[in-house]
């Protein structure tokens, strides 16, 4: 980052930049809109309940336990936040890897998705450890626990970030006007998308490693050794039902950046993301009917966890396929949006099942999360869609690059 | 050929580390074999009264609060380990009349905490006991996901919370003492010593009385041997003990996915870019979709 600096500042002299930055700080657009009036109140109120997790403990606002240690904000913030964040690693796959030019126009937002994501839900980590202080340790220092699929976890979070970062780079070159660092960044980009597809493939895996060590903890429907595989697969689908779900609001919300020929193509992008969802997905139903046949668990079928497990495989990851099938083939756009939505909360079910609601399925004090650490989600979120507007409003991430980069 | 050549290095080595550094290395490297073996604490259900003398002398070594003297171990009453003591016993109604039963960490040879732990907090010593290091710990609480005995227990009300679970006294075993609880108990239903002479104890004490107990050492096989081991005159079932255990060290559940990592690192990346000069060449393609 501070490199990047360095040579914008050398290209542009010193105050401008600075002055630039300054005058870009302040609001675009109304004040007082439905959002704003939902998630100012929400923000405040969960800076409030964060300064008491920091000052009492954790336990004060949650409501985890000695049996349950892993709550909400692992399960719903860190797992299922980084799977719907997947949709960058899967559309720079698709566009520099591919070179399937087609979907070249939504890299960048995707990759600003998906950094804002792994930013946001591993800060949410931080609000998750006892003593945040020392998560330097495994990085620096001599604590490194190679045994751990954590610490693996953790590096990957970091490296990516940083992968992601360079993805982004040029946007940021071109918004400040650098042309020489912009030119720099690009020539990374290759690079930068390669390692990131390999540290996803490992990390996304790698969360659902993470309970490989809970086996008699996880429900065993949900508790496999292929978790890992289930996990990687369903993280496709996942990131690319995000992507059809924000390209759709994102569409209309800062549809006045969006230039003609690419609100043009949106349709066609759709359609293609809605046909590789029907593929991934079908791939990764046979995965799961597989690991279920190979785990003999047929005697749970017909218990009440049994039932909630046909509820996941049939209702959310069967019908969205039928219907992404039925609506690509159709050409029905609001049918794949719709698709994408059930898909959508069907990975939250499916990450829930094996990190919240199937761990610890037997436990007479069932873990079930406080108002607080809902409220404190929100918050986590709602900072990142803040975050996320105040950047599409000002980079070049949906409105074309300015004119100077053609040259 | 090979212990031949072996000795023959070894005596060359310690020949010229003796004439090197005289005495002082020489006394140190008998010291350094006798640690090889993990120790470890055999409990004998079969001679707890359930007096809680090892609770309390447990409390008073670690600076825990005081145990409660309302609660003392009773049938159907479930007592747990948390934050403010490390060991506790219960009582069991069982098919031989009334037993009682200690919990604490099992200190396994292979423990899930430890190879969970990113930041090496949680730590198998070469002693035997598993002990926990605070400048270390980020409090990510992983150790409690993957203990399969749920041992270690966090400061849920701390602002800078600690892990708690017993370290079978590890500064005592350092400076060549008993651990609290075993020097504490009355009856000697808690006998410390290495892991082998432990085991070989337990199955003395099988053979010799075999009506009094049931032919299992717990923690022989449990999650891939454990430094404490449990005689008890019934089915472990019977006394709580979690049957679900594997007999493997359960960090072998991930063993698998680590090591495909560096497979992963080397061929991904190279794939990924013969992808990308292959596909690269597409023009039509490119014209088709823009």
């Amino acid at each position: 980052m501070s490199n990047t600096d360095y040579v914008l500042n050398k290209e542009n002299g010193r105050s401008p930049v600075w002055k630039f930055l300054v005058s870009e700080l302040k609001p675009k657009g109304r004040v007082f809109t439905p959002f704003n009036l939902i998630s100012v109140p929400v923000i405040i109120l969960g800076i409030i309940l964060i300064v008491i997790r920091f000052a009492k403990g954790l336990g004060a606002v949650t409501n985890l336990s000695q049996e349950v240690p892993w709550g909400l904000w692992i399960g719903f913030d860190v797992v299922t936040g980084v799977a719907f964040a997947g949709g960058a690693y899967v559309i720079t796959f698709m566009v520099y890897i591919l070179n399937m030019k087609k979907y070249q126009s939504i890299v960048r937002v995707t990759v600003l998705n998906g950094f804002l994501a792994y930013v946001f839900y591993a800060g949410a980590l931080l609000l998750d450890l006892g003593k945040p202080w020392n998560v330097v340790n495994p990085i620096i220092g001599n604590n490194f626990g190679v045994s751990s699929v954590l610490f693996l976890v953790a590096w990957h979070f970091l490296l990516y970030m940083l992968a992601q970062l360079i993805e982004f780079s040029p946007a940021i070159a071109e918004w400040i006007g650098a042309k020489r660092a912009r030119k720099i960044l690009s020539a990374m980009t290759l690079g930068a998308v390669i390692f990131g597809i390999t540290l996803s493939t490992l990390h996304q895996s790698g969360l659902g490693a993470l309970y490989l060590m809970a086996k008699e903890k996880i429900h065993p429907l949900w508790y496999s050794e292929f978790i890992p595989i289930l996990f990687f697969v369903s993280s496709i689908f996942a990131g690319l039902s995000m992507v059809i779900f924000e390209g759709s609001i994102s569409y209309k919300v800062f549809s006045d950046q969006i230039s003609r020929k690419n609100h043009k193509s949106h349709h066609d992008i759709v359609h293609g993301l809605a046909r590789i969802c029907t593929i991934t997905m079908f791939v990764y139903f046979f995965l799961q009917i597989l690991t279920f046949v190979h785990g003999k668990n047929w005697e749970y079928l017909n218990t009440r966890m049994g039932y909630w497990y046909m509820i996941e495989i049939f209702g959310f990851i069967l019908l969205p396929m039928v219907l992404f099938f039925h609506s690509y083939r159709t050409r029905n756009i609001l049918l794949i949006k719709i698709a994408s939505i059930i898909t959508m909360v069907g990975i939250i079910i499916n990450r829930l099942n094996v990190t919240v609601i199937g761990f610890r399925w037997d436990a007479v004090n069932q873990y079930y999360p406080t108002w607080k650490e809902i409220v404190v989600t929100l918050t986590v979120i709602f900072i990142e869609i803040w975050i996320f507007r105040w950047v599409i409003n000002r980079l070049p991430v949906l409105r074309e690059s300015p004119s100077w980069t053609k040259k | 050929m090979d212990i031949n050549r072996r000795n023959f290095l070894k005596a060359l080595g310690i020949t010229g580390v003796s004439i090197g550094a005289g005495k002082k290395l020489n006394a140190a490297t008998p010291k350094k074999e006798n640690v090889k073996e993990f120790y470890g604490i055999l409990y004998d259900s079969n001679l707890c009264i359930g007096c809680q003398g090892c609770e309390w002398a447990c409390a008073t070594e670690h600076g825990l609060p005081e145990p409660d003297f309302e609660d003392f171990p009773e049938v159907g009453k479930k007592r747990k380990a948390n934050e403010n003591r490390r060991s506790v016993i219960n009582l069991y109604n069982t098919s031989k009349g009334d037993v009682y039963v200690k919990n604490q960490c099992m200190h396994c040879n292979q423990p899930a905490c430890a190879s969970a732990c990113l930041t090496e907090a949680m730590h198998k010593t070469e002693e035997g006991p598993v002990i926990w290091r605070d400048k270390k710990c980020m409090g990510c609480r992983y150790c409690m996901v993957s203990c399969p005995y749920d041992v270690p227990k966090f400061e849920y009300f701390s602002s800078n919370p600690d892990i708690q679970k017993c370290d079978m006294c590890f500064d005592r075993i350092k400076a060549g003492e008993k651990p609290a609880c075993v020097t504490e108990c009355p009856t000697g239903a808690l006998k410390f010593g290495t892991r082998r002479e432990l085991l070989a104890e337990a199955r003395k004490r099988i053979s010799e009385s075999p009506e009094m107990y049931n032919d299992h050492i717990y923690g022989e096989l449990e999650a891939g041997g454990t430094g404490y081991l449990y005689l008890s005159p019934v089915d472990f079932e019977e006394l709580g003990f979690n049957t679900a255990i594997m007999k493997k060290p359960y960090p072998e559940l991930t063993k698998g996915f680590l090591y495909s990592v560096p497979s992963i690192f080397v061929l991904w990346p190279a794939m990924l870019l013969g992808i990308h000069k292959a596909t690269k060449g597409n023009k039509t393609k490119t014209e088709d979709n823009e």
